[in-house]
């Protein structure tokens, strides 16, 4: 069997009709995005795919959602853990997009702020920050004023 | 129209502590006005705090207001394990503003969201104490005469003293400010106020112990080393002597200059330094009633 024949196969297997594929996602954080992104939720038939070779990661993850299609607000908030998560969006089987995603200017949610004292780690509420560097990532807690570097980011 | 509270310095303007400074000017000549007859005030202190919490209950008082509160978190139902967002939602129900002290950073900024009135913060732990601030800008001023072309410097705990903090931020808003921090090593200023200092072209030295450099200022700035702040206390037992300020260092210091402290004083202003005209610390706490009264004012638009 030749091998391109072949690449098109092992893509049959797996290839969705309508929808987006989350691509160049860190193994490791695969489990998160799905969280933040709420997936659990989602009715439509998912595949995930995780620990495949990859060039730049070394090992990443694939989603593919059919039938789903994200906001870019909605999708930047993976950008903190999967910086380059790369979005195809699929029409008919084609590839009529690709997109990569961006840090927001303003995170609410997902992290936590590393300040143990701040009433965000002691009290039942939604964590917000303000994006003051992207590369590296330094978020700004608006409560407790203080700074959380990208190596002490923890995820909710 | 929204409603304006006071959390942090930074929320301020320029154009707002000038407002607030001749409103407390107006204040002191005149303390007993009776612009909050008929309104309720809520005074939360979630932490104990007696000089806050006196200088705003005598500054409601003087301005005819009723207060409700408690002074430590024991004698509320924070005891009783209720959260922060439920004892806010339902004191805010009954007063016409809220003044809180409260151990967690950020404390403030979340009371301010959930409360329909007013929140001024009266401390949220090491986070931010505005009125502080501004009590401590309106002793400038009033010693001074103007907040421009201030030499100020700051001795003691640089690192985890908010109120100096603050106070850069603030007199960074005037013209030509020169800083000059004296702190130890584990103490010094953190980078980030020195870059903030730099962004801004404001010249600013640093050093390490109390000489002749200090007959330059206008204002000496001492703070107090508190044992608190020390993970290792063999650490705070190795500096907490090094900063002390006495009389003799004084002598030839210029005629103008004042010395500030936030107080409580531990051993860091020798009690010999009381007697000197240059100590103002007592009537900077006294200034705080009349900056109270003023940021009060402000924010209720009584005036």
């Amino acid at each position: 069997m030749p091998d391109s024949f072949k690449k098109k196969l092992k893509l049959k297997v797996s290839a969705i009709n309508n929808g987006t594929v989350i691509d160049h996602i860190p193994s490791e954080n695969l489990f998160k995005v799905i969280s933040i992104l709420g997936l659990q939720n989602v009715k439509s038939q998912i595949t995930f795919g995780a620990n495949f070779e990859s060039e730049k990661l070394g090992s990443k993850a694939i989603i593919k959602l059919s039938d789903v299609f994200f906001e870019d607000d909605e999708i930047n908030k993976i950008s903190l853990i999967a910086r380059n998560a790369k979005l195809n969006i699929i029409r008919d089987y084609e590839v009529v997009e690709k997109r990569v995603v961006v840090v927001p200017d303003e995170i609410i949610g997902i992290v936590k702020c590393f300040n143990p004292k701040c009433i965000t780690n002691n009290e039942e509420m939604t964590t917000n920050f303000i994006v003051i560097s992207k590369n590296p990532l330094d978020l700004k807690c608006k409560y407790c004023e203080k700074i959380t570097h990208e190596d002490q980011m923890v995820i909710k | 129209m929204k409603k304006k509270d006071l959390i942090s310095i930074t929320d301020y303007s320029k154009e707002d502590y000038l407002r607030i400074l001749e409103l407390a000017g107006d204040f002191e000549k005149h303390p007993n006005q009776r612009l909050l007859e008929g309104k309720v005030a809520a005074s939360l202190f979630f932490e104990p705090s007696t000089r806050t919490r006196l200088s705003f209950e005598t500054a409601i008082n003087r301005l005819g207001g009723r207060i409700i509160g408690f002074s430590d978190a024991g004698s509320s139902s924070v005891s009783k394990g209720e959260t922060l967002h439920d004892t806010i939602r339902m004191v805010s129900n009954y007063v016409d503003l809220i003044v809180m002290r409260h151990p967690l950073e950020g404390s403030a900024r979340y009371a301010a969201e959930v409360a329909d009135v007013p929140v001024i913060n009266a401390g949220d732990g090491a986070n931010q104490h505005p009125t502080q601030t501004l009590l401590d800008m309106y002793s400038i001023l009033k010693t001074q005469g103007t907040l421009d072309n201030i030499n100020i410097f700051m001795i003691g705990d640089l690192k985890y003293g908010r109120t100096v903090h603050s106070l850069l931020m603030a007199l960074s808003e005037f013209e030509n400010p020169i800083f000059n921090f004296i702190a130890p090593e584990e103490l010094a200023m953190p980078e980030e106020y020195k870059l903030f200092l730099k962004e801004k072209g404001i010249r600013y030295f640093e050093h390490t112990e109390i000489n002749d450099n200090i007959n330059h200022a206008d204002i000496i700035y001492m703070t107090r080393v508190q044992k608190e702040r020390f993970m290792d206390p063999i650490e705070y037992e190795k500096v907490k002597n090094v900063y002390i300020l006495r009389n003799n260092m004084l002598d030839n210091t210029k005629p103008n200059v004042r010395i500030l402290h936030p107080l409580p004083r531990i051993n860091e202003i020798h009690t010999d330094v009381d007697a000197n005209q240059k100590a103002y610390y007592f009537e900077q706490a006294r200034n705080g009633v009349f900056v109270r009264q003023a940021i009060i004012s402000h924010i209720l638009n009584l005036k």
